[in-house]
């Protein structure tokens, strides 16, 4: 969904009992599946510090760190691009792609090729490509995006599933055993991985010690696209650069286990450069774009540059009550859940989210899981902050959101709470007579939707306090 | 691009943080926790069996005519290899002694020249390990020009030689005492069992796209 | 455990003010029970949270800058609200960084406790029940979990009365989607989130719902109100109180 105003679609979400069920079922299971995990491996404290002073570091020395990354994988033999925007990343891959005259691509999974609607645009360019994560795969033959970015396929149940794969791969015998579906799958693919011209990836960690692109997957289908096809296209935010090696263990250990409550994935494939000499298999060309699309601007601003921590685990969404309700594709651009709420008013513009962070309780469950400590929730406060301030820069869009009628309601609230001789003349009206507030005012009416009206105490408790003697002082 | 280049770095400056105080870091949660070799073991064990990882004690015994009867009853047609590796000739020389059995194959030409021939092979492929991490249940492997990448890849079973003594704590202390750091090869691996995805409801199913079936042979 | 204090300042909270004074009337009966002295400074109104939340940093600095000098001597400020407190202890650092109420903001955030913790781990109160035997189930609010880092300690003094059986709340550190504004901000969010709370709580067969803190008895004992369920919502001070009279 471009940038629909996220009420909107929260509300269709909402009165889908599949979608949501779909969502409940999954969300429950993998936060009890990483609870167990951190309760039986222990030092979830010392782990997490650990991994927030690994990401804390790389974002202090950023620039210097994306330079050393560069040198090492040029001295590696891997080609580096950089891109300021989606359409120069586009263009870079679309070039490549073209040199060597290929007809057919196997991606991986890749959140920053979905930042890039690269599918989209290499289709244009009369390029075939397939996605070969099983759940990217699943969502690309009903031609939709993912709605979780660890399990794109998550608002699916399988008898969904069942009825695509019968009806969009060709021969295939309609079955709801996940078994069946898993091969039928592996087959369509296989051949695919065969025959494919080019590979492209994602990236989790890049190291800038060692020039080495981290990639972490259960399926073996990052492995296979980037080491089958003789071209491989790796693509990454400016942001996924790490120091050394030695951070990578706790990095993995909290990304695997808050993703899926796994100790560790399937794969863990450290990709070093290309093929070379006398080597039998491996890409014979390599490349890293590295891409932009707004992080730098982001980074300028020393609170909102917490966003640059994340390690796009996706726990934040599967705590979080209002993205487990609505599931992924309710929000507007890339990134949906908690980590969308502070990265996507970032990247697209507070003009163009509508009410999207203003669309949390901020009960805070995300910033309790995360990984890396990122303080989603006075993050999400900050960006609500610049949505009513036309004089601030720092974030595309900011005031967007400001109006007349509701900054008057909070100054004549701030008058009234911060002045006593206001406070409590008003307090004790409302005990008296709030009851004759009539139902029709907005927000008693938006209350009253499932819940009584709420009553008004007779007495306040600044006068029972009063009667009872407690001293003032 | 060199201006998208300059043009991100500049910016980068210009944002970067006046002063920088980096977090120490404390790595007691990765570092060696001091096992055993037989907790190393068991550890190791316990967290690959949990994702159905198979496992051939082939230790004080011979391995090849263990593998050779484990593939047997297996009804696997064929097994390929590293000609040019160590266990690779161990069992190009044994295997032809040991009766009717699963083909030999060696991997001894480029991946384009067969391409096609290994995709459509449907036996094991078997490699050996630079040793195993008993925390996460993890096998290191490196490929090389001798054990090509796609031996532990595509071959629906994937048959892998460890070595009892090289099983590390952890993965922070392996990567420490084997030096990676020093010289990354092309690609470093580690694998902790056969391809799984839980892509559909959250359902385990093996065998999406890589093995099928992982064997660790103890040795 | 800290020393026990021989007085307390009581921050009673603006939602308890008009809809639970009850329930902060209670708290402050509790403390009294055990001996300590509690001071209601009458100039309090409100910890700037709602204004706060809502990224008005103006307005919820002016509201906060009033409470700032009501609690001049070295004393706990007690808070029967994990969220309240949760504000106060968590962001008037931040949201006063850079002013010159810094320094006076930092001394109230550090003596700021939530009424349980307090109970519990400054008092050790065992309180001793003297009602008739009930079910309850508890519900934590999130900024009582996640800002004041509240854990056992109302569980604990639930589970020291003898006649209460306390059941679990499936999902019971979910937010019941109050989250002030939000509530009526992103009403369908919200109300599905209440709904599905509420359905959570009578699922558990309880009588009573007993929670620190007012703003989720409102949202969540709201929707058991409108349909007409028999699970009563109340403040656990006004609980503790209820069944013990001060006595433990």
């Amino acid at each position: 969904m471009a940038t629909a105003e996220f009420r909107v679609s929260a509300r269709k979400a909402l009165a889908d009992p599949e979608l949501r069920a779909n969502f409940r079922r999954a969300m429950d299971g993998l936060m009890s599946r990483r609870a167990d995990l951190f309760a039986r491996a222990g030092d979830w404290a010392g782990l997490r510090a650990l991994g927030a002073a690994a990401r804390l570091r790389a974002l202090a020395r950023l620039p210097e760190l994306l330079e050393r990354l560069e040198a090492k994988l040029v001295e590696r033999g891997v080609r580096v691009h950089w891109a300021e925007t989606v359409e120069q990343g586009n263009a870079i891959v679309g070039d490549i792609l073209r040199r060597r005259g290929a007809r057919l691509v196997v991606k991986g999974k890749s959140m920053v090729s979905e930042e890039m609607h690269l599918n989209h645009f290499l289709e244009g360019e009369g390029i075939e490509v397939l996605e070969a994560d099983l759940g990217e795969y699943i969502i690309q033959l009903d031609h939709e995006t993912p709605s979780h970015i660890i399990m794109p396929a998550i608002h699916k149940n399988r008898r969904q599933i069942a009825k695509l794969f019968f009806e969009r791969i060709k021969g295939a015998r309609y079955s709801e055993e996940v078994d069946e579906l898993t091969a039928l799958a592996r087959a369509v693919l296989r051949e695919k991985f065969e025959r494919a011209d080019a590979g492209i990836s994602g990236v989790n960690f890049a190291v800038a010690e060692t020039g080495t692109l981290v990639l972490v997957e259960n399926e073996g289908n990052g492995r296979l696209c980037t080491t089958v096809p003789p071209v491989h296209i790796a693509l990454m935010g400016i942001e996924k650069v790490i120091e050394r090696l030695d951070q990578v263990p706790a990095l993995l250990a909290l990304l695997t286990r808050s993703a899926t409550g796994q100790p560790i994935t399937g794969y863990v494939n450290m990709i070093t450069g290309p093929r070379r000499a006398g080597e039998k298999d491996g890409p014979d060309e390599m490349h890293l774009v590295i891409l932009d699309n707004g992080r730098t601007r982001v980074y300028a601003d020393a609170e909102l540059r917490d966003v640059l921590r994340c390690i796009r685990c996706g726990a934040c969404m599967n705590h979080c009550p209002v993205y487990t309700r609505v599931g992924g594709h309710a929000y507007p651009g890339t990134y949906p859940g908690p980590i969308g709420k502070i990265l996507m008013p970032q990247m697209l513009g507070l003009e163009k989210v509508g009410d999207l962070p203003h669309a949390s309780a901020l009960c805070e469950a995300c910033t309790e899981i995360c990984p890396v400590a990122i303080p989603i929730g006075d993050i999400l406060v900050r960006l609500r902050r610049e949505g009513t301030r036309a004089d601030s820069r720092a974030v595309q869009g900011a005031g967007a959101r400001r109006s007349a009628f509701e900054s008057l309601v909070w100054s004549a609230w701030a008058a009234i709470y911060a002045t006593p001789v206001l406070y409590r003349p008003m307090v004790w009206t409302l005990t008296r007579l709030g009851g004759l507030l009539p139902r029709g005012l907005p927000g008693l009416r938006d209350w009253m939707r499932v819940r009584a009206r709420p009553r008004f105490a007779r007495r306040s408790l600044h006068e029972l306090a009063r009667r009872a003697g407690l001293p003032d002082a | 691009m060199p201006d998208a280049r300059s043009a991100i770095l500049t910016r980068l400056r210009a944002g970067a943080p006046a002063t920088v105080t980096p977090p120490d870091e404390d790595f007691a949660p990765v570092a060696g926790i001091g096992m055993g070799g037989e907790e190393r073991l068991a550890r190791l064990r316990r967290a690959m069996e949990a994702v159905h990882t198979e496992f051939l004690d082939a230790r004080g015994a011979d391995w090849v005519p263990a593998i050779h009867a484990w593939m047997v009853a297996q009804s696997l047609p064929s097994l390929i290899l590293a000609p040019r590796t160590e266990p690779g000739r161990r069992i190009a020389e044994r295997w032809p002694g040991l009766g009717a059995g699963p083909r030999l194959i060696p991997y001894d030409r480029p991946l384009a020249e067969w391409k096609a021939a290994l995709f459509a092979e449907n036996g094991a492929g078997l490699t050996a390990t630079l040793g195993g991490i008993a925390a996460t249940g993890s096998l290191i492997l490196i490929p090389s020009a001798d054990e090509p990448r796609t031996l532990s890849l595509v071959p629906p079973v994937h048959i892998a030689l460890l070595e009892v003594a090289r099983i590390y704590d952890t993965m922070w202390q392996a990567m420490r005492e084997q030096e990676w750091s020093r010289a990354m090869p092309t690609n470093l691996l580690l694998i902790s069992g056969p391809s799984k995805t839980a892509d559909i409801e959250q359902t385990l199913a093996y065998g999406v796209h890589g093995p099928k079936r992982l064997l660790v042979v103890l040795v | 455990m800290p020393e026990r204090p021989a007085a307390v300042y009581y921050f009673g909270t603006c939602l308890a003010d008009l809809f639970f004074p009850e329930a902060g009337m209670a708290g402050i009966r509790l403390l009294r029970a055990q001996g300590v002295e509690v001071i209601y400074p009458r100039g309090q109104s409100c910890c700037g949270q709602p204004a706060y939340s809502a990224g008005r940093t103006e307005e919820a600095r002016r509201v906060a800058t009033a409470q700032l000098g009501l609690f001049p001597r070295d004393l706990p400020i007690v808070v029967p609200s994990g969220s309240c407190a949760g504000m106060m202890r968590a962001h008037y650092h931040a949201l006063f960084a850079g002013t010159q109420d810094a320094a006076a903001a930092d001394r109230v955030a550090a003596r700021v406790i939530e009424l349980t913790q307090f109970l519990v781990d400054v008092i050790g109160l065992k309180p001793r029940d003297l009602g008739p035997p009930i079910t309850v189930a508890w519900h934590g609010s999130c900024h009582a979990m996640r800002l004041m880092g509240v854990g056992d300690q109302p569980k604990l003094l639930l589970r020291e009365l003898a006649n209460v059986t306390l059941v679990e709340v499936a999902r019971e550190r979910e937010c019941c989607g109050f989250g002030g504004v939000f509530s009526v901000r992103q009403p369908e969010i919200s109300s599905a989130m209440a709904t599905d709370k509420a359905d959570a709580v009578v699922a558990t067969g309880a009588e009573a719902l007993i929670s620190g803190d007012c703003g989720c008895l409102l949202n969540i004992g709201g929707v058991l109100a409108k349909r007409g369920e028999r699970v009563r919502p109340m403040h656990i001070a006004e609980f503790l109180w209820e069944r013990t009279r001060g006595d433990g």
